[in-house]
């Protein structure tokens, strides 16, 4: 190495050394918070979901318990299905109302701002508002919704099959269709989303398949959904980690009860009554340990099947 | 250019937007003449569209009941604090995870990226036990500190934002003798700004409407936040739908303002992240 190289290559190391010190700087509130609060707390729950722990006295191992305990449990069954339930109809029908009014909304209408503006509106709403709100809108007695479904005649059908009017939040039958209902109210964050990928579905597509005769129903399933099918994955996804997660609604409106008869007893609700109420730590940690398998693993189900119906403009298929 | 859609199908999809929007603002219709109405009026069906009489007495005494401004100042502090931190913090990280190549920085990112995955519940206890060993269940501390240790999401936003800047304006400022955090300040954040006030706002509005952390680490009624407060007013007076109405209209009411204000913002800030609000 000559003299010239050698004090180049310091130059070099030393500009390395600078950058790695810089990139751990600026980086450093992040590698604080992970270790903080993320490794020390995965860690620590781990751990008591293997132990009894109450939170006022130390945590003593008791192995396998809380994990046997939770197969065990019927309010774990119970709770798991009132969630399965939800996500199975909240997450579907959100994401087809969602894109429903997106399309209506792409056809360049005039009034478009202030469309766009009533869907998204209910979705940035405060979720205890909301709570609050819709436990007024779906009063048996008094509420708007009934009252609607009385005048525009839906009552007198359910009377003619000998179906009891629905009791809404404080019926067992119609509390989860009641909240799923509301979460559909919401739909106007995916919709924004839905309207961006809109924007990037080639027109010329469209104008060919019209010259050919398709259908405004056709060039939709056939053009439109290919294209939008990352934007419909997306939603899915996150709306199935969300619906796993389904709080603060059931909680607001039931008292964090979960009534009436345990039928909107959410698995985070019982999961935070466990921790919270209850004081069970360890098995609520044991519950939350599980609700995260759960969720890993719809989320590699969802991913795996994505391969076959999801469509990547600039894909070599 | 030929219009596409002939005029019958226009009138159809006009009537159905017209529709479903009449429907997607009965609950704020119900919500906000409720709110107005004489408690015998409340109940009248078919409803009072505009309430005759028109009266303020649920706001008076909503007012009256839950200490609304309190509740205002404490929300809005938090709201602050979690702002201020999220953005610095997270444009700060976001930086050193895209201006600058180091050894490590891309695992880094990798493993930020997958505290996402992680529901909040698995760190919930842990993080309980904690702050409480810390002194710090009951004060604002669990809800704001956390904010200036970055966040997830808006890192990764922040990044994507970052990485489309020219090297070359970098380049030009570091021979004009700018350090890292010059180049930052003065070339990277003036440039961000769009992307820096998204963070912002949709920290403001997470924090606003956020109940599961004030619910675990609040407990002395006066330091409860709006949305707290209000779950609070409905245990009180789960009947008085009149009052939890006029409650519910002053908790919505600036997150309404606050959208109409920053419209732009926002659709761009959800178009751009993919995120709901």
């Amino acid at each position: 190495m000559t003299k010239k190289q050698r004090l180049t290559h310091k130059k070099v190391s030393h500009a390395r050394r600078a950058d790695l010190r810089n990139g751990l700087l600026f980086s450093s509130p992040v590698i604080i918070g992970l270790l903080l609060f993320t490794v020390y707390p995965v860690g620590a729950s781990l751990y008591y979901s293997f132990c009894n722990y109450t939170g006022l006295k130390p945590p003593t191992w008791v192995g396998m318990a809380n994990y046997h305990r939770l197969l065990t449990d019927p309010l774990v069954t119970k709770s798991l299905a009132n969630t399965a339930v939800f996500a199975a109809f909240s997450v579907p029908l959100g994401v087809a109302v969602a894109f429903w009014l997106a399309l209506l909304l792409n056809q360049k209408v005039r009034g478009m701002a202030l469309f766009r503006t009533l869907f998204y509106l209910p979705s940035i709403v405060p979720t205890v508002a909301t709570s609050v709100l819709w436990l007024w809108v779906l009063n048996p007695q008094y509420g708007i919704l009934p009252g609607i479904l009385r005048g525009i005649g839906v009552y007198s059908l359910f009377h003619m099959f000998g179906i009891p009017e629905p009791g809404w939040m404080a019926d067992p039958m119609w509390a989860k269709p009641a909240l799923i209902l509301m979460s559909l109210w919401g739909a106007g964050g995916s919709m924004i989303i839905f309207l961006a990928g809109l924007q990037d579905v080639p027109q010329d597509l469209f104008d060919a398949a019209e010259v050919d005769g398709a259908t405004t129903l056709h060039r939709t399933i056939h053009i439109t959904l290919p294209f939008m099918s990352p934007y419909i994955f997306f939603s899915i996804v996150m709306g199935l980690i969300g619906a796993a997660q389904y709080f603060t609604q059931a909680y607001v409106m039931t008292g964090g009860q979960g009534g009436p008869v345990n039928s909107t007893l959410f698995y985070a609700m019982y999961l935070f009554q466990n921790a919270f109420h209850f004081f069970k730590m360890g098995y609520a940690c044991a519950m939350a340990w599980f609700l995260f398998l759960v969720i890993l693993a719809a989320t590699i189900i969802v991913f795996k099947s994505s391969a076959r119906f999801v469509y990547y403009q600039g894909d070599a298929k | 250019m030929r219009n596409r859609f002939p005029i019958w199908k226009q009138i159809i999809t006009y009537i159905t937007l017209i529709v479903l929007s009449g429907i997607f603002s009965i609950p704020f219709f119900w919500l906000v003449t409720t709110s107005f109405k004489t408690d015998q009026n409340i109940s009248l069906w078919p409803p009072q569209i505009i309430p005759k009489p028109f009266t303020f007495q649920h706001y008076k005494a909503a007012v009256g009941t839950i200490p609304f401004g309190l509740y205002l100042v404490n929300t809005l502090v938090i709201c602050a604090l979690a702002v201020v931190g999220t953005v610095i913090s997270s444009s700060l990280v976001a930086y050193g995870l895209s201006r600058i190549k180091w050894k490590g920085r891309d695992a880094l990112f990798m493993i930020v990226l997958s505290t996402m995955m992680l529901p909040y519940q698995v760190v919930m206890v842990p993080l309980f036990a904690v702050y409480t060993k810390l002194g710090w269940v009951d004060t604002y501390l669990p809800l704001t500190v956390p904010a200036f240790l970055g966040n997830a999401f808006f890192i990764f936003l922040l990044r994507q934002f970052f990485m489309t800047v020219p090297h070359d304006l970098t380049e030009a400022a570091k021979l004009d003798g700018c350090n890292e955090f010059q180049v930052f300040r003065k070339v990277i954040v003036p440039l961000a700004k769009p992307a820096l006030a998204t963070v912002g706002l949709f920290t403001f509005i997470n924090t606003w409407n956020d109940f599961l952390g004030p619910l675990i680490y609040l407990f002395d009624e006066s330091h409860y936040t709006l949305s707290l407060g209000l779950q609070m007013f409905l245990g009180q007076y789960g009947n008085y739908f009149g009052r939890l109405m006029a409650a519910s209209t002053l908790v919505v009411l600036p997150i309404i303002i606050l959208f109409f204000f920053t419209q732009k913002t926002f659709i761009q800030g959800i178009t751009m992240s993919g995120i709901k609000g």
